[in-house]
């Protein structure tokens, strides 16, 4: 087994999410919540606390009625792999407990609840507000616990959550080929929640070092931009939108700067 | 021993060392994981075998096909067909939480009998056959005083077997009181009566696949308008294709967002613009020639009334932009459309708008014409003996609510003027009524009428199956299945382009000591003996539905679904009106300084069916916040009003006066108020129980002259800093 490893280089799955597609509509946050057993509190209108492992964000342009513009921009765990992929993701770096680490095989980040205690560095670490904190025990009042998935843990008070990727589903596609005798899978076997849901198909998913898979050429895309690229945390997950104002909200960026200019200090190091 | 500088910083780092060579710190973490996390009440989901079964969703009208994951007999997860014609395998948040209503809190969960007063909801189980014991005595002391013809029944929708068991029923008993919830198709509905002279039951269709240019007046056509996942689609179609979407809105709501073609008029002269961009038509001769009556006179009362400098004072725009617009929309290469029916079109809507649109489409040419709209006859495939002699047997007989009679000839059912006929009268002239599928207290506007009204009719019995609004007033109900327990066939209208039927299927063991609302009616039926339970010939549901379905039961079951074709009927004489219904769609106290519209998406749902926690948990805290409702305005409006972002603010109009929270927000006209449906609801369960307000609460009805149809689109507000 380890020797597969060893001779094979690891995937590195990733999303595309095309901006100009998404409506708004709210559908991957749901799905993820029903696959992931993602429970809901009386009262969820408190932002901070409310926990959703993918997000739509919505964006505006600042500009006054009626040349306001809208963007809504759904943000999963980026699965950070660091520069060079190698794995130094912010919340991997500074987990004390090892509960958070970063899967060279997938290029996953995994989050394994019964080692985490709850001391929330990776939260502090995580420029993308893509970790939740379970503050509350999760309820699911009568029947409600019927409608959970034994594939997924539910998760206790005082540990730390966040998408995965759906990474139980990577497992059951992998038995599935085990079984059958092989050891890749097909582009379409391993989809996440998310990307399946979504009614307008703005969500691509797959192995962004395989030619083959539709993300690997979309990542490519003159508008494909990654959140905060500056800080270097080689996000896994691309946007693409036609609209400049939209491209520039994904970083930091000077007046003057250009978008999608490297910042200085990146520069010096080449 | 003496502490020197020396020893100290020897202590110190040999501690230091030490730590880190001890194993007690990690040790420590790990225990501190295994105390604070082994609880006994946290839930183990139960393993074992997955299975998936397909069926359909009846959650909104939309018409998606849904596969469901089961872990043994738990169904854990809803997701779409990829194989369904209408969703494709997408899915919409309201579809994923379905789950959540099947196991939820708010099911019914066997017969009730209400125990506390009406509009509490408190309830006394009882058995099966005391239940229809009951309905069985009260449909017989109806018949026994020959006021078998004050029975009424409200559903969701007159398609499909259900609601025609119903109507069967009700025209066994002798009478027409047979009511459903108006949507954007009646109105629809009622322009092709009126602007086409059409007498039957016709269907309104749009070819959105092939259209070249979209005008939407106020319709969310990405925000569950129609068949919202069909139209999602259709609209990133347009996106790809660079089809231009323009739409006429006072707010940047997602369609207005996604078109990038927001068109901001001043509210409630949608109409007007569209009969200004008619004139703009007809002076720049850009109309379609065709068989039309009245078009002088049309012509001139566009002249007189609505001349583009007129329309573009009124509606704020700039006249060359009305003509320009008018210009693209009439060119036969842009295979245009208009549409109407605002937001999702769950209400009727005024009718001066949808005759103004719909001779904008009639003047260019875009009716029954490929990538327009298309008038279809509705499909009428059920056929049951004997139904020829029963409806003429009522023929005579008078509706409640004066639908098809009188000045009501446009109309099939009209709902909305039951409560204030009640409540004038004093008296309710429904004897008993039966209510499925259908939430008429929470979704008729003027909410305070419609209680009162609801609290006089003498028995309400509802086939409700979770507690809602409307049960919190009936004094029986006799629960559903859910849609995942249940066979049903679902004709789907919703503007598809082709007819298409689906089949829920009972991919779950009935959870509860529920039963299919059409097994209840037929055992109503039977248990009245005599002609009436010979009208209804079934063994059961399923009988019914397998005879009455023929060949295309087996195909239902096996395929979930049946496309079929459909043939515009032919349009005849084309009449234009001469004048233009004066209808105010924003009603209210007109010294109120403020406009409210109401507005929808796709994670607040504001009809029959009430948002589940994963659908509610996905609304913006700028629409909920705790449990008050959040008002979005513009930032010269909360300037001009006093108002403050996230701080209290009292709304009120000519009916209520409540609470909310602002929202303020660039993407609004000055001088209106955003409202989000779908909250208020009194009877949900927790999670959504009293939390905010129901926008009907706040809006006066008003009755349209030409439909009868509630045409409020809109009401007069102030907002005034709490």
């Amino acid at each position: 087994m380890k020797k597969e490893t060893e001779h094979k280089p690891g995937k590195k799955y990733g999303m595309v999410i095309d901006l100009d597609k998404c409506t708004g509509c709210g559908s991957c946050m749901a799905a993820c919540m029903a696959e992931n057993n993602v429970p809901c509190k009386d009262d969820e209108s408190n932002k901070l606390s409310s926990i959703t492992w993918i997000r739509v964000y919505r964006l505006t342009n600042r500009k006054p009625f009626p040349e306001t513009e809208i963007c809504y921009l759904p943000r999963p765990c980026m699965h950070c792999g660091g520069v060079g992929d190698q794995g130094h993701s912010p919340c991997v770096s500074v987990c004390p407990a090892t509960a958070t680490d970063y899967d060279h095989g997938t290029g996953i980040v995994s989050q394994i609840y019964t080692r985490c205690f709850g001391c929330r560095y990776c939260m502090a670490a995580c420029p993308y507000h893509a970790r939740y904190f379970n503050w509350w025990d999760p309820v699911w009042p009568g029947d409600l616990k019927k409608t959970l998935s034994p594939n997924v843990s539910p998760r206790m008070r005082g540990v730390v959550e966040k998408c995965s990727f759906c990474f139980h589903r990577y497992q059951l596609a992998m038995e599935k080929a085990y079984v059958e005798g092989r050891r890749d899978l097909e582009e379409g076997e391993y989809q996440t929640a998310c990307t399946q849901a979504c009614p307008s198909g703005a969500i691509t998913f797959g192995d962004l070092d395989n030619p083959d898979h539709a993300v690997a050429k979309m990542k490519e895309h003159p508008n494909a931009f990654r959140l905060l690229e500056r800080l270097q945390t080689n996000p896994k997950v691309y946007y693409i939108s036609s609209r400049e104002w939209v491209r520039r909200a994904g970083d930091n960026y000077l007046k003057n700067e250009p978008t999608n200019s490297k910042p200085r200090a990146a520069a010096h190091h080449g | 021993m003496k502490i020197d500088r020396r020893s100290f910083l020897a202590l110190g780092l040999g501690a230091a060392a030490g730590t880190a060579f001890t194993p007690l710190p990690w040790k420590l973490t790990d225990d501190a994981s295994i105390w604070t996390q082994n609880w006994r009440w946290l839930p183990l989901p139960e393993d074992g075998d997955v299975t998936y079964e397909t069926t359909a969703c009846t959650l909104c009208p939309g018409g998606c096909g849904i596969r469901v994951r089961k872990v043994k007999d738990r169904i854990v997860k809803i997701e779409g067909l990829p194989e369904h014609p209408v969703n494709q395998g997408g899915i919409c948040a309201l579809g994923i939480s379905g789950t959540q209503i099947l196991y939820g809190g708010s099911r019914v969960t066997s017969p009730m009998r209400r125990s506390g007063d009406r509009g509490k909801n408190e309830w006394t189980r009882i058995t099966w056959d005391e239940a229809l014991a009951e309905v069985k005595a009260q449909i017989n002391a109806l018949v026994d005083a020959d006021k078998a013809d004050t029975i009424a029944c409200i559903t969701g929708s007159d398609r499909g077997t259900v609601p025609l068991l119903f109507k069967r029923l009700l025209a066994v008993l002798g009478s027409p009181n047979f009511m459903t919830t108006a949507t954007m198709e009646d109105s629809y509905r009622a322009v092709f009566r009126k602007m086409h002279g059409l007498k039957g039951p016709v269907d309104v269709r749009f070819d959105f696949e092939n259209t070249g240019f979209v005008l939407s007046f106020g319709s969310g056509l990405i925000e569950g308008w129609g068949s919202p996942l069909r139209m999602i689609r259709a609209a990133n179609v347009w996106k790809a294709n660079k089809t231009p979407m323009i739409q006429v809105e006072q707010r940047l709501s997602n369609t207005a967002a996604f078109s990038g073609g927001l068109l901001a008029v001043n509210p409630g002269t949608e109409a007007d613009l569209a009969l200004g961009l008619c004139h703009a038509i007809i002076s720049g001769n850009l109309h379609q020639a065709g068989s039309v009556s009245g078009f002088a006179e049309f012509a001139n009362l566009l002249k007189q009334k609505y001349s583009v400098d007129t329309v573009a004072t009124k509606t704020g725009l700039k006249a060359t932009a009305i003509v320009d617009l008018a210009r693209k929309f009439a060119n036969p290469a842009s295979r245009s459309v208009a549409v109407c029916g605002r937001g999702k079109g769950t209400t009727a809507g005024s009718m001066r708008e949808f005759m103004a649109v719909h001779a904008l489409n009639i003047l260019a040419g875009r009716v029954n014409a490929p990538g327009g709209v298309f008038a279809v006859p509705a499909p009428d495939d059920i056929a049951w003996a004997g139904d020829t002699v029963m409806t003429s047997a009522i023929s005579g007989k008078t509706r409640i609510d004066e639908a098809g009679t009188g000045a009501y000839t446009l109309a099939d059912s009209l709902l909305n003027r039951i409560p204030s006929g009640i409540v004038e009268k004093g008296e309710s002239s429904i004897g008993l009524l039966f209510v499925s599928e259908a939430n008429p207290v929470y979704t008729l506007s003027g909410t305070k009428n419609v209680r009162k009204a609801f609290k006089k009719i003498p028995y309400i019995v509802s086939f409700a199956t979770c507690l809602d609004d409307t049960t919190a007033y009936a004094d029986l109900i006799l629960p559903n299945h859910s849609y995942l327990e249940r066979y049903q066939d679902v004709p789907v209208r919703a503007g598809l382009s082709k007819p298409l039927v689906n089949l829920t299927k009972p991919v779950s063991a009935p959870v509860y000591d529920t039963q299919n609302v059409g097994d209840t009616v037929i055992s109503i039926a039977k248990s009245l003996e005599g002609s009436v339970a010979e009208a209804f010939p079934w063994e059961n549901y399923e009988d019914c539905l397998a005879k009455t379905l023929g060949g295309r039961w087996e195909t239902l079951k096996e395929k979930g679904f049946v496309e079929g074709e459909a043939n515009p009927v032919a349009l005849g004489n084309v009449i234009l009106p001469s004048e233009m219904p004066d209808i105010p769609a924003i009603s209210g106290d007109g010294n109120l300084p403020l406009i409210l519209l109401p507005k929808d998406s796709m994670r607040l749902w504001g009809d029959a069916v009430a948002d589940p926690p994963f659908a509610l948990k996905i609304v913006p805290d700028t629409e909920l916040k705790g449990t008050e409702t959040v008002v979005e305005v513009s930032p010269k409006t909360a300037v001009a009003q006093g108002l403050e972002d996230g701080k209290e603010a009292v709304l009120t109009t000519t009916l209520k006066s409540v609470t909310v929270k602002v929202a303020v927000s660039d993407g609004i006209m000055d001088g209106v108020v955003a409202i989000p449906r779908g909250l208020g609801r009194s009877s949900a369960e927790k999670y959504l129980d009293d939390k905010g307000v129901n926008v009907c609460e706040l809006m006066e009805p008003q009755e349209d002259k030409v439909s009868g149809f509630d045409a409020v689109i809109g009401t007069r507000a102030s907002l005034k800093r709490a």
